[in-house]
């Protein structure tokens, strides 16, 4: 191999490179107020089956029926995600025992899923485009909670994540590396979070994952794979893939072979250990719930929702481009969750895109790290940085004296009109007023004087230097260079 | 007044109104019925004082004109409604003790009406039965040459035999396979399974979702149309039912039935048919013709695959719904070392021989590997068989057959399981076509005992359908009590 082909990516063992296949099936909870089935709230936090109805108990004769707002939510992740709609879907059981699913079975979708091939534009390593596939997106009901802690020998069920509704985005093989995997995450979550139909809580479950991890010879034939369950941030789906995609290097170079089953992360050491060997997968008797008719959709349905659709971040971006002048580096930064585009567009106007979004990505994002505070939790507003920048741009003070102003403003959420004025920052673009520091300064220069008019034109600088301390900083720099040179002849 | 257990639900409804007598009068004379027929094991809990309280207010709304639709009616509701407050098990050793703090649609709709609940009938385990015996508490005993002890068929059999007792004026029963329709025919009752979703299934223990449908059993046709009145109806929370109108069922009983086409399907005559049957059949046919209906015979050659489809699809439905039976939240728990042990202990024990079986059956058949082959087979031939009654019912309005291969057949004779399941065989394919039908007693073979004639119309008929049968109900008027009735 040439090193021309090289990728980076690869895993370098010591008989060659391989190559990672990963595949992601993201589990995102559906924006909703009640759950999928029944009425009962879906509040996060609440004690202990509070969120619960008679048919997320499962008592005797209760049936489903379809929450409206959850196939709405699928319908309209599956046009973000550049997905065909199915007209027809059916929802399933998938059947097995345990504490916390009281049915005894999971309502979910198998042969036909609400949504089906899609495509995510994601940004790989180099920083180039990458469309990752999309396989299909189902809705499904989410389990309860067994709490083994609470008790020597009892264990306790929490029902009220019990019917809550998830959407299962199942990707294709795309992925290439544990950075990829991250960045189609983040921006599956970034995704959802735009339209509303997730809100990406991680910390809180809304958005976990399972990955898929295989490894073969580049371009070689598909490894087996085994399946991590269940991680839920993205630095542990980074860590356990790498981890994963090792393990299985180490062991096909030992000579062994990769046994197909599923595997748990350990957050504490950074590895994935057996949970289940492929023999002894459930058999889960998938059938239609006989409870509930196939959904149907209807064209006038789905184009509702269509024309409905808020702008999308791949468009923002394109959009942020073009009206503003960012850079596509900056634009993502910004397109990465909507309340940054908020700020920024409404701190943007009539203002200059760039100026704004350097303000915004370095000193403003550098101050609220510094300071760890998250970026809801802003004092600046958007409002406040728009005038600052009007006043760098009119000249009023200079870009210097601004990031000290800009400091005072998010110690003091004070309008930064209103501290240069306090503060007398105001830039000196009164000639009369420079004239008078220039002759100043060169009535106390007056060697120096002699030197630059006698050639040494490097002293230029000095002079600046002298008029702007003399200033306090506060004359305006292209003013005292004019003037300056006219007196300096 | 002389015995108030001679009334239909009309008569007694005018009597109430008349004043011949009140509420509380007809309630106590039911209690005192279902007291002297508690030989029969027809009601595993009664809730006598409640049905008191609740005539009191029946009386009081009699007195002041605000009578309600079925105000006083005294029922018997098949334990497999969930009825708020009272002890509901399904006939299950596994609900033992379960309390519901939900009333069922069906049952609610009923309460609403004024209808009143004398208490909870006995039914086979989870309605998996044609003869009562899988019933927990024991085979209830049909009220027909009672000393005989014969079945009063399954599964409402309790339902069926307190309707033919005098111990309920009427009762709520279900049908997956024939459950309705078979009992009543047993018992000499009128059983009507309506149109999969004309009745809400919210509330009702579940056995086969896609089969289960309440209905009425009562003494007589007119009867059956003024309880399925009020227990029909669109229900949002149950997603099958329909958001279909509501005739009014009863006000056109009566109207003549010439030049409807009634059809006779040749394969509704199997083996070990008993002749009393055939002859009942025959009778009905002529009973039709007299009245100007036209007889015309025909052929539903997918008949025979019935039972083999419905013995696939409803113990896989079943052994999903009986999932949530596993000791967890409600209901009867057998502690072990482990979860797991303690799912066995609970189902082990909970469970009865043929609910475990159609468990293992439906389990089997919706394993990987075999979906194909039977579940997903099963479901074509079902469709298939929905197909050909549409087809049928482009040709002729209504079909007649009979209701049962035999009449009722003695407690603990049938040992084998397959003779057992062909009991339905008449009765399930409208269950596996959705389309209503009516069993309506004809006549008492040579053992005394009833012989049922079914009825199966189009899907929604049933006002055609109790037209139907209200003639041949007239024709035959079957006049007989059982010896075990109250009295």
């Amino acid at each position: 191999m040439t090193n021309a082909n090289k990728n980076s990516n690869y895993i370098s063992g010591k008989t060659g490179d391989w190559e990672i296949i990963i595949g992601l099936e993201i589990h995102a909870q559906v924006l909703s107020s009640s759950k999928l089935f029944s009425g009962a709230s879906t509040e996060f936090g609440k004690d202990p089956n509070h969120n619960v109805s008679l048919v997320d108990a499962a008592m005797p004769g209760m049936l489903p029926v379809i929450n409206q707002t959850c196939i709405k939510q699928a319908i309209k992740s599956g046009i973000a995600l550049n997905a065909e709609i199915n007209k027809y879907s059916v929802f399933d059981r998938k059947n097995y025992f345990y504490a916390d699913l009281p049915q005894g079975y999971q309502i979910s979708q198998y042969k036909y899923p609400i949504v089906g091939e899609g495509s995510l534009k994601i940004t790989d390593a180099n920083g180039e485009d990458k469309v990752i596939g999309i396989e299909r997106i189902h809705l499904e009901q989410d389990a309860g909670k067994s709490l083994h802690d609470q008790h020597p020998s009892k264990s306790f069920i929490d029902l009220n994540r019990t019917g809550v509704a998830l959407m299962e985005i199942v990707s294709k093989p795309d992925l290439r590396s544990p950075e990829e995997a991250a960045s189609y995450v983040k921006k599956i979550r970034t995704v959802l979070r735009y339209i509303e139909t997730c809100d990406g809580n991680m910390e809180q479950g809304s958005l976990r994952a399972d990955c898929n991890v295989s490894v073969r010879k580049p371009n070689g034939d598909l490894g087996t794979r085994c399946e991590i369950k269940n991680l839920n941030s993205i630095k542990f789906i980074s860590q356990a893939i790498q981890y994963e995609a090792e393990r299985q290097v180490e062991i096909l170079e030992n000579g062994g072979v990769i046994d197909q089953e599923t595997r748990l992360f350990d957050t504490s050491t950074g590895e994935t250990r057996s949970m289940r060997s492929k023999e002894d997968a459930h058999d889960y008797r998938y059938f239609p719930d006989p409870d509930l008719l196939p959904l149907e959709l209807t064209d006038s349905q789905i184009s509702e929702i269509r024309s409905d659709m808020p702008e999308l971040p791949d468009q923002l971006v394109e959009r942020l481009i073009s009206e503003y002048g960012i850079t596509k580096y900056d634009a993502n930064v910004i397109a990465e969750e909507k309340e940054y585009v908020h700020f920024y567009e409404n701190s943007a106007k009539n203002r200059d895109g760039k100026l704004v979004v350097n303000w915004m990505t370095s000193e403003l994002f550098g101050l609220l790290k510094k300071n760890n505070i998250q970026f809801n939790q802003n004092p600046i507003s958007p409002n406040y940085l728009n005038e600052l920048v009007e006043l760098i741009e009119n000249k009023t003070i200079s870009g210097k004296i601004a990031k000290d102003v800009f400091e005072i403003m998010f110690a003091t959420s004070k309008s930064p009109k209103m501290i240069v004025k306090e503060k007398g920052l105001e830039q000196v673009t009164d000639d009369s007023a420079i004239e008078d520091f220039v002759d100043q300064v060169i009535n106390e220069n007056k060697d120096k004087v002699i030197e630059y008019l006698s050639g040494k034109d490097k002293l230029f600088g000095f002079f600046i230097g002298q008029v702007m301390k003399v200033s306090q900083g506060k004359a305006n720099p292209g003013l005292v260079n004019k003037i300056l040179k006219s007196k300096l002849k | 007044m002389s015995n108030l257990l001679q009334f239909s639900i009309s008569e007694v409804l005018s009597l109430l109104e008349k004043k011949e007598f009140s509420t509380k009068e007809l309630v106590e004379t039911y209690i005192n019925a279902i007291e002297k027929t508690k030989d029969l094991n027809m009601y595993l809990t009664t809730c006598f004082d409640q049905a008191l309280e609740q005539a009191k207010i029946s009386d009081q709304n009699y007195l002041n004109g605000n009578q309600r639709f079925l105000e006083g009616i005294p029922l018997g509701v098949k334990d497999m409604f969930c009825t708020k407050g009272i002890e509901t098990t399904a006939s299950s050793k596994i609900l033992k003790k379960f309390i519901p703090t939900y009333e069922s649609t069906v049952t609610q709709n009923l309460l609403k009406e004024g209808a009143i609940n004398l208490g909870k009938l006995s039914c086979d385990e989870f309605a998996m039965g044609s003869s009562n015996e899988t019933a927990a508490k024991g085979e209830v005993i049909n009220p027909w040459n009672f000393e005989e002890k014969r079945t009063p068929g399954g599964s409402s059999g309790g339902s069926a035999a307190a309707v033919a007792a005098k111990a309920a004026l009427a009762a709520t029963g279900t049908d997956t396979g024939g459950s309705i329709r078979q009992p009543a025919a047993f018992c000499g009752v009128v059983g009507l399974k309506p149109t999969y979703g004309r009745c809400s299934r919210w509330g009702i223990v579940a056995f086969a979702s896609s089969l289960d449908q309440a209905g009425p059993i009562t003494r007589n046709v007119s009867d059956a149309a003024l309880m399925l009145q009020v227990m029909s109806g669109y229900d949002p929370k149950d997603s099958t039912s329909s958001n279909i109108n509501v005739p009014n069922f009863y006000n056109d009983l009566g109207k003549s039935i010439k030049g409807i086409k009634i059809g006779i399907p040749e394969e509704y005559n199997s083996n070990g048919i008993s002749s009393d049957i055939l002859e009942a059949k025959d009778i009905t046919i002529n009973f039709l013709k007299e009245n100007g209906a036209e007889i015309i015979p025909v052929k539903l050659p997918l008949t025979k695959y019935s039972l083999p489809v419905y013995y696939i699809v409803a113990p896989a439905e079943a052994s999903s719904n009986l999932a949530r039976y596993d000791g967890v939240r409600y209901g009867h728990r057998i502690n072990g070392n482990s979860l797991d042990e303690m799912y066995e202990n609970t189902r082990n024990l909970g469970f009865g021989d043929e609910v475990k079986r159609r468990i293992m059956i439906g389990t089997y058949v919706l394993s990987s590997g075999y979906y194909d082959a039977y579940y997903l087979k099963a479901q074509k031939v079902r469709r298939l068989i929905k197909n050909e009654f549409n087809e049928i019912f482009k040709q002729v309005d209504y079909l007649v057959t009979p209701t049962t291969p035999t009449t009722a057949f003695k407690l603990g004779s049938t040992q084998d399981l397959l003779t057992m399941y062909l009991n339905d065989v008449f009765t399930v394919p409208a269950s596996l076509a959705g389309i209503p039908g009516i069993s309506i007693p004809i006549k008492l073979d040579n053992n005394k005992l009833p012989v049922g004639i079914q009825i199966l119309g189009k899907d929604f008929d049933e006002q055609g359908l109790l037209n139907v049968a209200n003639v041949i109900e007239s024709c035959a008027s079957f006049k007989d009590t059982p010896n075990g009735a109250a009295s």
